[in-house]
This record gives C-alpha cells, structure tokens and sequence, in this order.
C-alpha cells in the first residue's frame, strides 16, 4: 500500500510536470481579469471571444490552416511516392538513398528555416505564405515518407504485383491498392504532419512577410505583454493539436 | 481463349548464379503444364518470366506466337495464382475477382454478373459480399484462382498454388483445378516440389534441376522411363542398381535381368521399390535390415548382392529385421540410364 501510493505520487509529479503548463494556459484563459496570473478571479469567455473578433488573429488562423493542410497534402504525396519507389528496390544504394530522406528529421528547424531562407534570396523568391508553406514540406516530407515506408510490407509488394498482373497501370496499382492498404498510415501520416506544421514558430517565423501564421501573431502579441487573450488562442492552438493527435491515435489503432 | 508457350534457350542469371541455364521448352496450347523441381532448380524463376515479372538474360519467349521479351505483366495474355494468394484485403470477393475486368473498362454490373459467376466455378457462390479476412486459406486460395481466371487468360500460371493447404484439401484442390483448367480450356504451368501432385495432374511434367530441364513429357512416360538419374529419383524412391550390358542382356550384381536394347558399356539400372518384390519367381536372397508399414505394403530396406534396396512386401507376408526373403524384379519396369 505504501509503495502504490509511493508509485502513485511519482506518477501525479510526472503528469504535472508535463501538463501544469498547458493547464495553466488553459485555465487562465478563462480568467476574468487584465492579468493570466494567480489569483483566478473569477470564469469568463470574453477573451475568447476577443480571439475570434480579432480580424488579424481569425486571418493568421486561415493562414495557419491553409498552409498546414496544403504542405501536409504536398509532405503526404511525395513521401508516399518515395516510400513506395524505395520498399520496392533492391538496387544498391537504396540505403543511403533512404537516409537521405529520413536525416532531415534530425536537422534543427533553425538551421532549415535559415537555409531556405538565403536559398529563398538567392533565386530571387519573395517571401509569402508559399515559402512558409515549402518550408514545412521540407520538415514533414522525411516524417511521411518514413511513416509510409514502415507501413509497406510484403503483403502490399505482393498485392500489388497481382494487380499489375491483372492488368492494372501503375497509377491505378497505387490508388486502387497501395494507397487504400496503407490508409490508416496514410491519414497518420498526414494529420501528425498538420499537428506539425499548425504550431511551427521558427521556420513560419523565418519565411513570412506580410502574411502570417498563427504562431508568428501570437509572437507578435506577445511582445504588447501578456493578457489572458494570448492564453485564449494559445488555448485555442492546443485544441487544434490535440483534436489532430486523438485522430491520429483512432487511425492507427483501427488497424489493428 | 489459350495459347501455346515456346520458351527457346531461356537463361537468367542472378549476379553470377544461373537460376535459369538454358531452358527450350514447348507447352501446347490447353495443355496443363507442370513444372516439377526442388527449391532453386529454377523452376519458379522460369514462371516468374512466363509472367512478366522477371525478365530472361537471354532467349526468347513467345505466348501464342508473339514475342513477349519486354513486355510489362500487365499487357501479356497471362494472370497468375500466387502463392500467398495477394488478393486485396480492402475489398470484397467481387470486388477482388472483378478486378481485372475493371482494368479492361468493363461496367460495375456485367463485372459483378462475371465476379459471381467466377465465384461460383470455384465453388463459393453467394460470397462475393465477404472480405478476404474472413476466409480460410483453401476459400482464399480459390478466390485467387477465381480473380485470375476472370479476365479469360490465354495462360494461366500457379506459383505452388496448394503449398499452404492441409493433405486433404490439397488432394480436392487438384482434383478441381483439373476439372477447371479442363472447362475453361487455358493453357496452365503449374509450379510445385510435390511429385504427387505434378503426376496427379500434369499433361505434361517438366523436371527442372538446377537450372535446366532434367526430363519433360506425360506424367506417365517420365515416372516409368525417366531419362536421367535425376529426374528418376525426384518422381519417387528408385533403387540404383549398377550393370553392365554384354551381348544384349543386363548383367547386374541381382542376376541376369533380361534383354535391353542398350549398347554395351557399364549402365545404371533404376528399379522402383514396387518392382522389387516376392513372387513365384523370385530367386535373389536379400536380408531385411528395417520394416516400415505403408498402409498399402510393407516398405522394406534390405541388403542384396551386397547392395542396400527397398523392396515392397504384400501385407499378408510378415516380415521382421533379420528375416531372409526371395525377390523378384519386374524385369519390364527397368529402367537402364547411362
């Protein structure tokens, strides 16, 4: 009994640690009063709703979407058709080929977002939504193709082989069957790409001009001091994330 | 809707090993082809080219009297059964035996008309709306055979079809594919190691060893007057019996066995343990070393001349270790190898 409540403290301490913040932030984006400090003085949804009148806010949360579901639609197709070209080959080198695609993954978003932006200066291209939107292609592609290419075994090889044989071209062997046996990877694939280009900062932040991403607003907030309004999108930002990560769960345990 | 296969000095190689080393080989058109072989004789590889999905080093192949060198899987006259069926586990049976239609443009109805009726020849009518996932292996099995068949193949090529089934339903499974392949007329190479299929169902058996045809020809004629030691042995147990032909008569450590058309020179004698046996006539001495019951016979190991043999005894005889028996070879049965 000792040692279960000994286990059960270690436990509170851990989760706290890890969600206090978030708590907090959500928490006090209820509160009814100028600061998102102690003492909560009271519930109140005025600040959300400040959120979702603000016109700068609502265009950097459109922003924010589009470019989530536009890079992670790009990230999806070319890791997709990657994975499926790699599973396949026994050609030498596919290996480093493989690492090629996979070591991105480990580059830091600062050293991408710098580089894309002098190659960005370099050939001319302004900065827009579309250069936040290749940057994030350039961070989530590695992570697709990686999630894609665990997913094709040799039962999909061998699925395909028989469609080809019953006369299937190669785009139809892809959409008929590849992409319908690998779905729930697919669509795991894909929202863990929007989970991560929704909350990018670094990157977004390096790549944007005029218009801009929900992270790079609320930046841009932050800087007049905090008020319980930035806890209220920040809230809001977590909802989004959490909503794409319990989808992502549901995707992929359905598979099994 | 078949076709002829002439296959013409075929190699294939893999880095420095030749899993195909030369292959000539006609199969007519409606006849059912199998070839028969261990693992890594070729004989797989030989399919896979048949199919589309590996190309020949060098050689010709021509299905029907068209060349078939280069082209894709999915342009040749040809459908395969595979050996871990690789239907779509995202589709239903009709979806999955429809699916080759679909390819070719048909319309959802008269593909789903032709699904079920292909589910019906393999005997799983009224399935179309299941999913593979909730079949046996032997239902999966037909359901491959159905899919494969629906397009009306010139040729239709197995990859060790029944590999994965249980004895008896494989036996059944034979039994069917030769009445199928006999009502839909294509020309079918069947792949396999298991001699008793091969002869169970073959028109024609192909015995491939080590990357070249040992032996070809019906089933029959092959088993009874194999043309290598090879092919001998592999269609089941042969006892070698070395010879030697003087003045037209074989003349081995068993006796005089009788006239042969052989030259004269040292032969190999193959004599099957069926025709080895007692008899009114029998006059070799041999000394049983092992009994093992057989259900039909007693398959005896026994020492004769100073060779070791197998010998079948009836089941009324008795036999032990130890026990002295007279036999008798089926002098026509002798087959002489060089």
């Amino acid at each position: 009994m000792k040692r279960f409540a000994a286990c059960a403290g270690y436990m509170l301490l851990i989760y706290g640690f890890i969600f206090l913040p978030v708590i907090v932030l959500v928490l006090f984006s209820f509160q009814d009063g100028r600061f998102p400090v102690p003492p909560l003085k009271g519930l109140t949804l005025k600040w959300h709703a400040e959120v979702l009148a603000d016109e700068d806010l609502r265009a950097a949360l459109l922003h924010s979407l589009v470019v989530a579901v536009g890079s992670s639609l790009v990230a999806l197709f070319f890791g997709f058709l990657a994975a499926r070209a790699l599973a396949h080959s026994t050609m030498r080198g596919a290996a480093a080929i493989r690492g090629a695609l996979t070591a991105p993954l480990s580059v830091s978003y600062l050293v991408i977002g710098l580089g894309l932006l002098a190659s960005f200066n370099i050939a001319g291209i302004g900065l827009s939504l579309w250069t936040v939107a290749i940057g994030h292609v350039v961070i989530n592609l590695p992570l697709c193709f990686a999630i894609c290419y665990a997913a094709l075994g040799a039962g999909e090889i061998q699925a395909e082989r028989a469609a080809r044989d019953l006369g299937a071209p190669e785009w139809r062997v892809m959409a008929l069957v590849t992409a319908p046996m690998i779905f729930p990877a697919l669509l795991a694939a894909f929202l863990l790409s929007i989970t991560f280009s929704w909350d990018e900062f670094l990157i977004a932040f390096l790549l944007s001009r005029f218009e801009v991403t929900l992270p790079v607003e609320i930046w841009s907030l932050l800087r007049s001091g905090l008020n319980p309004k930035t806890n209220a999108v920040g809230s809001l930002v977590f909802l989004v994330s959490a909503l794409a990560f319990l989808a992502v769960e549901l995707a992929t345990k359905r598979r099994i | 809707m078949t076709a002829r296969i002439d296959v013409e000095n075929l190699t294939r190689r893999y880095g420095t090993a030749n899993a195909l080393a030369g292959v000539t080989l006609t199969v007519e058109a409606g006849e059912y082809c199998v070839l028969l072989g261990p693992s890594g004789c070729g004989k797989t590889t030989l399919l896979n080219i048949l199919g589309g999905f590996a190309d020949p080093s060098s050689g010709s192949l021509r299905i029907g009297g068209r060349d078939m060198v280069g082209v894709p899987a999915a342009q040749r006259p040809t459908t395969t059964v595979f050996q871990d069926y690789a239907l779509f586990p995202h589709m239903t049976l009709r979806d999955n035996v429809g699916f080759g239609l679909r390819m070719r443009g048909q319309g959802r109805a008269e593909r789903n008309r032709r699904a079920e009726e292909m589910l019906d020849l393999v005997g799983l009518t009224g399935a179309g709306g299941k999913r593979p996932s909730q079949l046996s292996g032997g239902q999966r099995q037909r359901v491959a055979l159905a899919r494969a068949l629906a397009v009306e193949p010139d040729v239709l090529l197995l990859d060790e079809p029944l590999g994965a089934l249980d004895l008896n339903l494989r036996r059944t499974m034979q039994e069917e594919l030769k009445a199928i392949q006999r009502r839909v007329g294509a020309t079918f190479v069947h792949v396999t190691h298991d001699q008793e299929e091969a002869m169970a169902i073959a028109d024609r058996i192909v015995v491939m060893n080590k990357g070249l045809i040992e032996d070809e020809g019906p089933p029959e004629r092959v088993y009874r007057r194999p043309k290598t030691r090879f092919a001998a042995a592999f269609l089941g147990e042969m006892n070698f019996v070395p010879a030697q032909v003087r003045t037209g008569r074989l003349d081995s450590p068993l006796g005089d066995l009788g006239p042969t058309e052989h030259a004269a020179g040292p032969v190999t004698l193959g004599i099957r343990p069926a025709h080895l046996r007692p008899g009114p006539e029998a006059q070799i001495p041999a000394h049983i070393i092992e009994v093992m019951f057989q259900g039909i016979h007693r398959r005896v190991r026994v020492e004769a001349a100073g060779l070791t043999l197998l010998a079948h005894l009836p089941l009324g005889q008795e036999a032990a270790p130890g026990d002295q028996v007279m036999l008798a070879v089926d002098a026509p049965e002798i087959v002489v190898l060089p």
